[in-house]
């Protein structure tokens, strides 16, 4: 386990941490703002990679394709806001559950009708796709750290929106209290639908910039909307900023754990044993974060006031 | 988590307002009594397996409605628990303990055992911090399962046989295994119906409607609740029994989070709070995969919308649905 090596790791676990921010995000905010579970929030993100490399194929250029899959990604949402989840406001949660989850069965396979079933690949931008020297022999490829970059000025961006604008100030007000916000006269089903529509987006982008580093294939957003669901309880249901904590937090423990695992666990026991057991534990460090700091703080790190 | 208006509709929707058709658990037990009688004369066998399988999941989905439509605690780790029970079925096997009578009670305690253990942080958290924290629980279990590297890990483990009950190896015969399941979804249904309507179970459903007005009177909330969660657990255990036993293998994807979800949807998809709907959801769901997988390989582009349009247009599920269509036309 070398300098180097780790070094590496946490800026794997960086990158993986500011994707989870950028689903966590809007997830956290719909949740939040409108009480509203959205488990179709990962297949938005699958949807944004799908849609990038559909634009990618007719013209080639990727800022075009970025540009067109979040117009379109942001029409979608809207779409599905307005067809089917402006009716589930005011119901139940298992209600919101069981209408994504029917959405998300849909999604996955209409993605497998549309595309096939096997992975597709989206070129990186040719700026992009070098990689730079950390250290002697430790190569690190550019457009990870693009990522980073760009979910670091997203989360600034956000930062601002919120605290220093007038609709930021509605969602955090409506964060704390929809109802309120109602009755003293601003249209929430805008806010609502501005809000929705935002944090669609937001996962379509993830989706898009990850796409170059991996497959493209149906189901890819199933796991990424567990451990961004994580990442917001962790958080706090409706606080951007605990969900930017959380999904670093997240980022830093699943990469390191899985990366260096095994070796921890080599120092205890034989190496043998270690093998088998190391992922495992790897995969379940995240829960038992969640566990820990549920039963510690029931209402996550930085709960919204007012819930 | 969840506003007073809101708390109320739900309420509306769920049990407590609606009244409950006594001739529904009646004809659904009879159709499923009479089901390999059919499957036989028909010469449809494979019913029999068909009906295997929805009992099998009836039975956790009925535990599951115990907590979601009278406790009102969204679990999402009721497929750790069927996990838990197979897993407790395939590892007996594997020591060459193939008996029901020593298997059945290990799979209920180990199932119990773990729903305390979990069940006392869970409880401790609300509306949906609850459902992710028994979400937590289930993956960790389900991560668990596939680093048992003696017992298969990712790929599971086959059972060399059925269980027997003592030394009988009745199980072997698909129907008469299909009854010992039916016994096993009856007794499950009962012992739910006995649970709600004892003085347990009104206080179970007082929690849901609002517990801090139940702590006022006196109650201590949390200790029903957990008590709750042990016994949805423990049939939980029942059914990954009957499972391992049905398929004769065992596996890691018993409890991938995506089987919790689906039987969260029976539940919903049947009608919260009414237990009779766990088990026609159960019916319904399954049913709906094998009908559509026959039409298109993608059947969830079907099965999909018509969650959503359930959702927004039959609340209280199919049994809600069609009480509603009763009161419209007489």
């Amino acid at each position: 386990m070398t300098a180097t090596l780790f070094f590496v790791q946490v800026l794997n676990g960086l990158q993986l941490g500011v994707l989870l921010f950028l689903i966590a995000a809007g997830l956290t905010l719909v949740f939040g703002v409108m009480d509203f579970i959205n488990l179709a929030h990962g297949v938005q993100y699958m949807l944004g990679a799908y849609l990038a490399v559909a634009f990618y194929g007719v013209v080639g250029n990727f800022l075009f394709a970025l540009i067109m899959a979040l117009l379109a990604s942001l029409a979608f949402g809207l779409l599905l806001e307005f067809l089917v989840f402006r009716h589930l406001y005011e119901r139940d949660h298992l209600d919101q559950v069981i209408a994504t989850f029917g959405i998300i069965l849909f999604l996955n396979h209409a993605v497998r009708m549309v595309w096939g079933a096997a992975p597709l690949t989206l070129p990186m931008p040719d700026a992009f796709t070098g990689s730079v020297l950390l250290a002697p022999g430790q190569l690190y490829p550019v457009w990870r750290l693009v990522i980073i970059a760009s979910g670091i000025a997203v989360a600034g961006g956000l930062y601002l929106l919120v605290t220093h604008t007038r609709i930021g100030m509605l969602v955090r007000a409506g964060a704390t209290n929809a109802r309120m916000v109602s009755a003293l006269g601003v249209n929430i089903k805008r806010l609502f639908m501005i809000v929705f529509g935002f944090g669609t987006m937001l996962a379509g982008f993830a989706g898009v910039m990850i796409a170059p580093i991996i497959s493209v294939e149906p189901g890819m957003g199933t796991n990424i909307l567990i451990l961004a669901f994580v990442v917001i309880v962790i958080g706090g249901i409706g606080s951007i900023r605990g969900a930017f904590v959380a999904a670093l937090l997240i980022g830093l423990v699943d990469t390191l754990g899985r990366s260096f695992s095994i070796d921890v666990l080599r120092l205890v026991m034989a190496p043998s044993p270690a093998r088998t057991v190391g992922p495992a534990i790897a995969s379940i460090l995240i829960y038992v974060l969640m566990a820990i700091v549920l039963f510690l703080r029931p209402a996550g790190l930085f709960p919204a006031r007012g819930r | 988590m969840m506003t007073g208006a809101a708390a109320i509709a739900a309420g509306g929707a769920g049990s407590a307002r609606q009244p409950r058709n006594a001739a529904l658990p009646a004809v659904i037990f009879a159709i499923f009594a009479l089901m390999p009688a059919f499957a036989a004369l028909t010469a449809q066998h494979y019913l029999v397996d068909t009906g295997t399988r929805i009992i099998v999941y009836a039975v956790a989905a009925v535990a599951l409605d115990l907590l979601v439509g009278y406790g009102g605690l969204i679990s999402f780790g009721q497929a750790a628990f069927i996990g838990l029970g197979a897993y407790a079925v395939g590892i007996l096997s594997a020591a060459g303990i193939g008996d029901a009578l020593v298997s059945l009670p290990v799979a209920i305690a180990v199932s119990m055992a773990f729903a305390w253990i979990t069940g006392v942080v869970c409880i401790r958290t609300k509306g949906v911090y609850f459902i992710m924290i028994t979400l937590a629980f289930g993956q960790m279990v389900y991560f668990l399962a596939t680093s048992l590297a003696p017992y298969g890990g990712d790929n599971g483990l086959t059972i060399d046989a059925r269980n027997t009950i003592a030394g009988w190896p009745v199980l072997k015969n698909d129907t008469a295994f299909y009854y010992f399941a039916f016994l096993c979804l009856l007794a499950t249904y009962l012992l739910c119906r006995a649970l709600i309507a004892s003085r347990f179970g009104r206080v179970l459903r007082g929690t849901k409607e609002n517990a801090t007005r139940m702590a006022a009177i006196g109650f201590t909330v949390q200790r029903f609740q957990l008590i709750a969660y042990v016994i949805a657990g423990g049939i939980g255990g029942v059914s990954g029994f009957l499972l391992a036993n049905s398929t004769e293998f065992v596996a890691p994807a018993y409890m991938a989070w995506q089987q919790s979800g689906e039987l969260i949807v029976m539940v919903i998809l049947g009608g919260v709070g009414t237990l009779d709907g766990a088990i026609v959801g159960s019916a319904v769901y399954l049913l709906a995969e094998e009908w559509l997988s026959g039409l298109t390989e993608n059947w969830q582009v079907i099965f999909g919308p018509f969650l959503v349009l359930v959702v927004l247009f039959a609340r209280g599920g199919l049994i809600g649905f069609c009480a509603r269509l009763r009161l419209r036309h007489g």
